[in-house]
C-alpha cells in the first residue's frame, strides 16, 4: 500500500474513531514522523519491553528513581556487568544488591508477589546497630576473606602493572597473614 | 570423605524416611532450607578459588564449633568419590549441582574438585550444611511427616548459633543476600515430599499443579529440581522469599494449603477405595508380583512400583510389609545405595541385576 501523502511504501497504519466513525490513515514512515505519528522508528523489542516493565511495573517507585539515575551497567566490587547477570540469573556479591538496586526492583517485584522489602528475620549484628545499641561483638575473624580479597587485588595490580600498589598490597597481605610481624619486640 | 571422621550408616534410616508424624500417609517429610552468604565476599560461583578456599575455611570453622550434634560429620566433597558423592545426593544431603559443583540454571561452576563440603549432624542426619553451594550456606532441617514447624524452630536455631561467629550479607531493605535473587529476603525455602497416587488414579493431580502453580508455589520430583515426578511422589515449596515472613509462609504452608492437598488425597483414596477397589487392588498386586519375581529391574521403574505398594500399605491392601521399610526400599534402590550396600561398584546392567535381587529380597513373602 503506498503513503497518502507521498509515493512511498506506508509502513504506518493510524486508526482514528472520531463520532463513531473509524478513519484509517496509511503514511510512510518519513511522513508518519513529519506529523508527529511515529516517534521512533524500530524501538527493538527488549528495549520496548524493559521501557514497559519500568513504566508501568508494580515498582513505579523504583521505576522512577531509575528514570532519574542512569543505572549502573557494572558493580563496583565484583566487576559484574548487568547484561552478564541477565544472562546467568547469579549476582556476583553481595554489593551487587545495592549497585544494581534500581534495576532489581522491578524483577524482585515480580519474582516475589509484589514484595519489594525484606521483612523477616534478620541477623542479630543488624539489629542491634538498627537500635542504635552498640554493635554486638564482630564475628570470630573475617581475616581470611580479607586476604582472599587483597590477594586478587594483588594480581590485578601485577597484571595492570601498577607495582607500587602491588607492593603495598603485599605488606597488607603479610601483616594479615602474621600480625605477630608488627609487635615491636616481641 | 576424610577417614578418622564419623561415617555415614548407609543401611540406616534416615530421618525424612522414618514414614512417622503427622499426615504420614501422605506427607513423607518437611523440609526447611535457609541461605546464607559471607559479608564481604563474592558469591562463590564468582569468586576466585582462593575465595572459595577462605570462605569454606570460615564456613567449616563456625559449623564444627557450632555444637549443632554430638556427632557431626564433615566432608569434603572436593576430596570425595563421585560415588559418595552420589549417596548424599540420594539421601538428600546435598544437591545435584553441590555433588558435581554446577550451580542449577547459573553459569558453569568451577568443577569437580573445588573446594566445598557438608556437614551432617548424625545420626539421624536431620541437619545439614552446605559450604560453597550456589550461596556460602546452605542450611538444611528435614523430618518425618508434616513438621515444618519443628523444622523452622530448629533451623533457626542453627542459624543464630552460626550467626554467632560469621558476619552474613545483609541490607535492610533486601533483608539476607543470595547469588539468586529469587532467593533474597529470607533466604527460606520450605518444602513438604507428598504423595499422591490418589489424586493421580482419579486424574485430579493436574488440577493440583496448576492451584498449587497459582499459589505461586513450585512443584517438583523426588529429586528436587529437574527431577520428574518419580512414583507419584511431589515436592511442593514457597517460591517467594521477599516481603513475607518466615511465620507467614510457615503458615499458609502448614495450616491452610498443605492440610488441603492431604485432605484433598484422602478423599480420593477413600473414593477409589470404595468405588475403584477392584482397579487398585490389581495394580498393587500386579506390583507386588513384579517386585516379588522379576530379574531386572530400573530404579525409575522401582520406584513406580514402591509407590503403588505405599498405597497398597495404607489402604491396608498389603499387610505383610511395614510402611517404613517401603519407605527406605526406595532409597536402597538408588544407583550409589545399591552399589553401597551391596559392596561393589557396578554398571548399569549389574545393578539392574542386583535390584532386583534386593527387592525380591526383602518383599516377598
Amino acid at each position: 500500500m503506498k503513503c497518502d501523502r507521498c509515493e512511498n511504501e506506508a509502513t504506518v497504519q493510524e486508526i482514528t474513531i472520531r463520532d463513531g466513525a473509524r478513519i484509517e490513515t496509511h503514511l510512510c514512515e518519513q511522513c508518519a514522523r513529519q506529523m508527529g505519528l511515529a516517534s521512533q522508528s524500530a524501538v527493538p523489542l527488549s528495549e520496548l519491553l524493559t521501557k514497559y516493565v519500568l513504566a508501568t511495573g508494580i515498582g513505579g517507585a523504583a521505576a522512577s528513581a531509575a528514570g532519574r539515575a542512569s543505572p549502573a551497567t557494572e558493580c563496583p566490587t565484583c566487576r559484574l556487568m548487568w547484561s552478564e547477570f541477565r544472562r546467568v540469573d547469579r549476582l556476583g556479591c553481595p554489593d551487587c544488591y545495592t549497585a544494581f538496586e534500581s534495576q532489581l526492583g522491578p524483577l524482585l517485584e515480580r519474582a516475589h508477589e509484589g514484595g519489594s522489602r525484606h521483612i523477616g528475620k534478620s541477623p542479630s549484628r543488624a539489629s542491634a546497630r538498627r537500635a542504635g545499641t552498640k554493635e554486638a561483638a564482630p564475628p570470630a575473624d573475617d581475616r581470611v576473606l580479607r586476604i582472599a580479597t587483597l590477594r586478587k587485588q594483588l594480581e590485578r595490580a601485577v597484571v595492570e602493572e601498577q607495582y607500587e600498589r602491588a607492593a603495598a598490597l603485599r605488606d597488607q597481605i603479610r601483616q594479615l597473614e602474621d600480625p605477630a610481624d608488627d609487635r615491636p619486640g616481641d | 570423605m576424610a577417614p578418622n571422621h564419623p561415617s555415614l550408616s548407609f543401611e540406616s534410616r534416615t530421618e525424612w524416611l522414618r514414614g512417622e508424624g503427622r499426615a504420614a500417609d501422605v506427607v513423607m517429610s518437611s523440609r526447611v532450607r535457609l541461605a546464607r552468604n559471607l559479608a564481604g565476599c563474592p558469591f562463590p560461583h564468582r569468586g576466585s578459588r582462593v575465595h572459595r578456599q577462605a570462605s569454606l575455611q570460615l564456613c567449616r570453622r563456625a559449623v564444627v564449633s557450632a555444637g549443632l550434634s554430638p556427632t557431626l560429620l564433615w566432608a569434603d566433597l572436593h576430596q570425595a568419590s563421585p560415588l559418595e558423592r552420589m549417596l548424599l545426593v540420594e539421601r538428600h544431603l546435598i544437591s545435584k549441582h553441590h555433588s558435581k559443583s554446577r550451580p542449577c540454571g547459573g553459569p558453569p561452576g568451577p568443577g569437580p574438585d573445588d573446594p566445598r563440603g557438608v556437614a551432617i549432624a548424625l545420626p539421624d542426619e536431620r541437619v545439614s550444611v552446605m559450604v560453597n553451594e550456589e550461596d556460602h550456606l546452605r542450611i538444611q532441617v528435614i523430618r518425618t511427616g508434616l513438621a515444618l514447624g519443628e523444622c523452622w524452630r530448629e533451623i533457626t536455631e542453627v542459624d543464630d548459633r552460626l550467626e554467632a561467629s560469621l558476619n552474613y550479607a545483609f541490607s535492610p531493605r533486601f533483608g539476607y543476600l543470595t547469588a539468586c535473587p529469587t532467593n533474597v529476603g529470607t533466604g527460606l525455602r520450605m518444602s513438604v515430599m507428598l504423595h499422591l497416587p490418589g489424586l493421580r488414579l482419579t486424574g485430579d493431580i493436574e488440577k493440583v499443579k496448576r492451584a498449587a502453580t497459582d499459589m505461586n508455589l513450585a512443584v517438583r520430583g523426588f529429586y528436587g529440581e529437574g527431577s520428574d515426578a518419580a512414583g507419584d511422589f511431589y515436592q511442593l515449596s514457597n517460591q517467594t522469599t521477599l516481603g513475607k515472613t518466615e511465620r507467614q509462609v510457615l503458615d499458609e504452608l502448614e495450616s491452610q494449603i498443605i492440610p488441603r492437598v492431604v485432605e484433598y488425597e484422602r478423599v480420593a483414596r477413600r473414593m477409589i477405595a470404595t468405588k475403584r477397589l477392584a482397579a487398585v487392588e490389581d495394580q498393587v498386586h500386579r506390583s507386588l508380583g513384579i517386585l516379588s519375581h522379576a530379574r531386572l529391574v530400573s530404579t525409575e521403574e522401582a520406584m513406580q512400583l514402591l509407590s503403588h505398594m505405599r498405597l497398597g500399605v495404607v489402604l491396608g491392601i498389603i499387610k505383610h510389609v511395614d510402611q517404613a521399610v517401603v519407605n527406605h526400599l526406595m532409597l536402597l534402590v538408588q544407583p550409589a545405595h545399591l552399589q553401597k550396600v551391596l559392596g561393589r561398584e557396578m554398571d548399569q546392567d549389574q545393578r539392574r541385576v542386583a535390584r532386583a535381587d534386593l527387592l525380591r529380597a526383602k518383599i516377598a513373602r
